[in-house]
């Protein structure tokens, strides 16, 4: 047997150990007689902090521990697609068939499936010039996504032996003499460390939007694919329902969904409704491009912060085959504090809150992993992975450590605001304090994708709700009638574009998407309203009321019920919005 | 073979330090003999080479370097349980404070228990009727919910928790809105609850509460009282949780838990955190407060293939009534939602004083519509939050600009708030409205606006439920 360290230290998630000479930072090692999973986050001389992914109730000092010379890692190939894990990549029904229904300790499942056999069909030929990132074969995963078998980073060659057929994921498709007359064989499984990220040829400047139909998103604040966006916002406004929403209608083709640290039935919710429900893309099941990673509150706290980086080496491997993906982090906060539980264990000198003072450059390493890349590999494909993080702020305060660090790192910010939940205004987004960077990086496409005039409306939209809060304000202390009938105008415009452009029904399956060309024409009719309404609002006897009465206003009003695809009766209502609104002027 | 140990080394606050022990676990019971022959247990809180820190479960008094005497027990903590503790009063630890006997347990399970696996988990969807309409209609409880209230000093909170846990019952609603209790099946239901750090009377009005209506058969009660030990308070939700799981997934209970007050209970844990000389957090309370109410929150819930269901009400009292302080934040962010009591509604002598416009259930939409309530409940419910938010927004309106600037309208809106506070809200402590009725009343309530501005429902639903009524 191998050599072994002696437990001096139990606290909580944290073991110490000595006799660990030869132990690596971030090592994965096994505790104890219970073999429980470990990582190594600390060494001192011959001694070395363990952060401990299961309960340690019962473990003390003087029981070994076992190396296992290797780092945390995650298992990828067939099969990740449909799965549901834990933070440590342990598919959580396999844990409920060997334990039943609590999570119990030291069970140790495989994160892939090692007896089932998939279609490998190879797409180079022996003989062939392979490099790292080539893809050799596929497999069909789910009937959406095709599975690319690459070849792993680091080797290249000439191919020796490709096979065709069904085989597990541990055996040999194919075999690749390398240059200096290296063997390399290639099985359909690839594991990689989860801490670092996975290699790419180059990262490029993201210039296309995601497309979520969520059109307070779409519209006014979007994010690119490979971009990277964070979510803050008090409980109760609406942030799992949000990434949720995307996780359902955003249109990556991957989705990586990381339930970090919270509610259990919250996950069971996902985990119910993902299968049934149907891709407005595709038509297929949702659940086929979809991976879960759920470690939910009362999960172990180390495995809490195992989670993140799990899901986001997962969401790398199917970028790197030239997809793009998405993942949704809920919460990070949770993740944040996951490491300052740890680090207090650890009696490491606090930042701000008690948070680690490397709390910004972790979270920075995380955001980091985002982009839109130039694949390895010979095809110059090209693969992406948007980020997006919910963070949860105690008591809604922007200003505390972890938001503010989210913020240094992402580009686009979607404030959620407790007062528009009150009011039951959905999604709950704050129109004024919302920001997104992109914007001049998708400026051409707008333009050559929906329309010239699409730049224009927005910025009008944005300048009138902008205008509305100044005009609440006046209205709050003097009342409406000190209102110039201009300025009327702009409140019946925000109003409307709050009520039936910005308000969307999560739960409506019509409202819950709405295609990048129909959010514009129905900001067109709103906006049409605005801008032929000012042409007339000046007239003397001009009566507000008249305006209000227009069974034109109810239509637009209503504008979102004409089906996505029929431009033309945009068009009638816009004809219509003009000719109405104008006959006022006589 | 279990040795004593003589070698107590420091005291502080409930925390014991003994040198010189060889074979502990992390967790493990300790025992420790007074010199006057008391026994106290505790655990181990951090085990090192040859020296353990031990977190007492009760008062440290008596305790000394000298003369006491701490044997470690090879087990962690562990609660035995049985039927029999139905009809029972413990006191925070576990012991009978009945002067009933003593409790032959069934089976002994570990209080921190483990965690759910969430693949297990079955979604909470069966209506819970408590009988309070501002809950029922518009923040709606369903079983293995865990639903806090937010309350403050001075509110009503345990009337309200004693009310739910007298009037809980699951009922079933036809087509035709005829209801039936019980969902027509036969349930077995019963109460846990656990106080900690509450006063004497507090405990006293919930004993009685619960012997007066005989509610006592059906229910645990786990009595931890301020002048009780302050560390014991950590022990007791989670021995209450473990009974509830215990009746709930092994005796196919539908069990009710009421805790009260978490507040109390976070106080605690702070006091022990700065016993260790732990880094705090926000406030002063430890860094893993949030991941510490998160195991005792997620053991409610349903499990796939189990009768049973836990539903949990926590208690906690906002200090200030600041719902920003980190207790009732966190817990927000664990709990599905939360009922809100309001001052101002308690100064006007409304009971049960709900503010129902940041209270919120986050299952609500899975409890109700057809088949489990009645159709139109989602359209109500929505309704009845817009119209009330809008009749607040003109209240303040009327405050700066006195209410003869209003127009018709808000005026109607104006009085829609008021009736609704009055009626609505305003129920009494034994009257238990079932959903049909505070449906109906919210329609009543309804008819005070103008049909144009009830955006919120479906016009079928007024024909039927509105105009159609008032025919006749």
């Amino acid at each position: 047997m191998e050599k072994q360290g002696i437990i001096i230290k139990v606290s909580g998630p944290l073991v110490v150990a000595k006799n660990m000479e030869g132990a690596r930072m971030y090592e994965v090692v096994r505790v104890s007689e219970k073999k429980l999973i470990g990582e190594i986050i600390g060494i001192n001389g011959d001694q070395v902090s363990i952060q401990v992914y299961e309960e340690t109730s019962g473990v003390g000092p003087g029981e070994p521990v076992y190396p296992t010379h290797q780092t945390m890692q995650v298992e990828l190939g067939p099969g990740l697609l449909q799965s549901i894990y834990d933070g440590i990549q342990r598919p959580l029904p396999l844990i409920e068939q060997e334990a039943g229904s609590y999570i119990t300790r030291g069970i140790d499942v495989p994160g892939l499936d090692r007896k089932k056999k998939w279609k490998f069909s190879p797409i180079k030929k022996t003989g062939e010039k392979v490099e790292e990132g080539d893809i050799i074969g596929e497999v069909e995963e789910t009937t959406l996504i095709t599975h690319k078998i690459m070849v792993p980073p680091g080797m290249s060659g000439t191919l020796k032996d490709i096979k065709n057929g069904d085989f597990t994921i541990e055996e040999i498709v194919a075999v690749i003499e390398g240059d200096n007359d290296e063997t390399y064989e290639i099985t359909m499984l690839q594991k990689w460390p989860i801490r670092r990220s996975r290699p790419c040829k180059v990262k490029k400047v993201p210039n296309v939007p995601l497309v979520t139909g969520t059109r307070i998103l779409d519209t006014l604040f979007p994010v690119a694919k490979g971009g990277a966006g964070c979510i803050p916002g008090p409980f109760g406004a609406g942030k799992t329902v949000t990434q949720q929403t995307l996780a359902k209608y955003c249109d990556a083709q991957i989705i990586v969904y990381i339930g970090c640290g919270e509610r259990g039935n919250e996950m069971t919710d996902v985990l119910m409704e993902f299968p049934e429900l149907e891709d407005p893309n595709t038509g297929e099941k949702l659940m086929k491009r979809t991976v879960m990673v759920a470690n939910t509150s009362n999960m172990p706290v180390a495995a809490r912060e195992a989670s993140i980086y799990t899901g986001v080496t997962i969401a790398e491997y199917y970028r790197d085959m030239g997809y793009s993906v998405a993942l949704m982090a809920d919460s990070t906060s949770r993740w944040a504090e996951a490491l300052r539980e740890m680090s207090g264990r650890l009696e490491e000198m606090p930042g701000e809150e008690g948070y680690p003072a490397y709390l910004g450059s972790r979270t920075a390493e995380f955001y980091e992993r985002s982009g839109i890349v130039k694949c390895l590999g010979s095809d110059d494909r090209e693969g992406s992975l948007t980020l997006i993080g919910a963070v949860s702020p105690p008591g809604g305060d922007l200003s505390e450590p972890v938001t503010q660090n989210t913020l240094r790192v992402t580009k686009v910010f979607w404030g959620l605001d407790a007062k528009l939940a009150y009011r039951r205004h959905f999604p709950a987004i704050n129109w004024l304090s919302s920001y997104t960077l992109y914007m001049d990086n998708l400026k051409d496409y707008w333009k050559n994708n929906i329309s010239e005039e699409f730049l224009g409306v927005r910025t009008q939209a944005m300048s009138i709700l902008q205008e509305e809060a100044k005009l609440e304000e006046i209205v709050r202390l003097v009342g409406m009638e000190a209102l110039s009938p201009k300025e009327r105008l702009t409140l019946e415009t925000a109003k409307s574009l709050r009520e039936d452009f910005l308000f969307q029904n999560a739960f409506d399956k019509v409202d819950a998407f709405t295609p990048l060309k129909k959010q514009f024409w129905i900001l067109k009719s709103i906006i049409g309203v605005y801008n032929h309404a000012l042409k007339v609002v000046e007239n003397e006897d001009f009566n507000f009321d008249d305006l209000l009465k227009l069974p034109v206003m109810q239509k637009v009003a209503k504008c979102k019920e004409i089906p996505a695809d029929d431009e033309e009766r945009f068009k009638q209502l816009w004809d219509e919005t003009e000719r109405s609104i104008l006959s006022l002027k006589i | 073979m279990q040795k004593e140990y003589k070698t107590i080394k420091s005291i502080a606050g409930p925390l014991v330090m003994i040198e010189g022990v060889e074979g502990i676990k992390y967790e493990e019971l300790v025992e420790i003999t007074t010199a006057s022959g008391e026994v106290r247990l505790g655990k181990v809180l951090e085990a090192r080479e040859g020296v353990a820190v031990v977190q007492m479960f009760e008062s440290t008094q008596g305790v000394g370097a000298h003369g006491s005497k701490a044997r470690f027990l090879g087990k962690t903590l562990q609660l035995g349980v049985s039927l029999d503790m139905l009809g029972r009063i413990f006191d925070g630890r576990g012991r009978p404070i009945d002067d009933g006997a003593e409790i032959i347990p069934d089976k002994k399970l570990d209080i921190n228990g483990n965690p759910l696996n969430p693949y297990a988990r079955d979604y909470p969807n069966d209506f819970y009727q408590t009988g309070i309409s501002t809950i029922d209609c518009m923040n709606t409880l369903v079983r293995g919910q865990k639903l806090p209230i937010f309350s403050g000093a001075g509110l009503p909170h345990a009337r309200l928790a004693a009310q739910i846990a007298r009037q809980a019952k699951v009922i079933s609603v036809d087509n035709e809105g005829n209801m039936a209790e019980g969902g027509g099946k036969e349930e077995n239901f019963a109460v846990v609850f656990a106080a900690m750090g509450v006063t004497f009377e507090e405990a006293e009005y919930f004993t009685n509460e619960f012997k007066k209506t005989g509610a006592i058969e059906r229910s645990v009660l786990y009595i931890n009282t301020a002048d009780d030990p302050v560390v014991e308070r950590i022990a007791t939700p989670r021995m209450a949780l473990t009974t509830a799981e215990y009746l709930a997934f092994e005796k196919d209970m539908h069990v009710l838990v009421i805790l009260t007050d978490l507040t109390n209970y976070c106080e605690a844990l702070r006091e022990v955190s700065a016993a260790r000389k732990e880094v705090p957090g926000r406030r002063g309370y430890p860094g893993y407060l949030y991941t510490d109410l998160a195991t005792l929150y997620e053991r409610a819930g349903r499990v796939k293939g189990k009768k049973g269901s836990i539903t949990q009400i926590p208690i906690l009292t906002m200090p200030e009534d600041d719902i920003t302080h980190p207790i009732p934040d966190l817990t927000g962010y664990i709990t599905e939602g939360q009922i809100v009591l309001a001052r101002d509604l308690h100064k006007q002598g409304i009971y049960p004083n709900i503010n129902v416009l940041p209270s919120l259930s986050r299952l609500k939409d899975k409890g109700i519509g057809v088949g489990k309530t009645r159709e139109d409940h989602s359209g109500v419910m929505n309704q009845l939050f817009a119209a009330y938010a809008r009749g607040k927004e003109v209240r303040e309106l009327a405050v700066i600009l006195g209410e003869a600037a209003l127009s018709d309208t808000d005026l109607k809106f104006l009085k829609f708030a008021n009736e609704f506070e009055k009626t609505y809200v305003k129920q009494e402590e034994y009257e238990d409205r079932n959903i049909i009725k505070s449906l109906t009343m919210g329609w009543e309530l309804l008819k005070i606006l103008p049909e144009t501005e009830l955006k919120r429902v479906k016009a079928e639903h007024i024909e039927k439920y509105m105009t159609a009524k008032q025919a006749k």
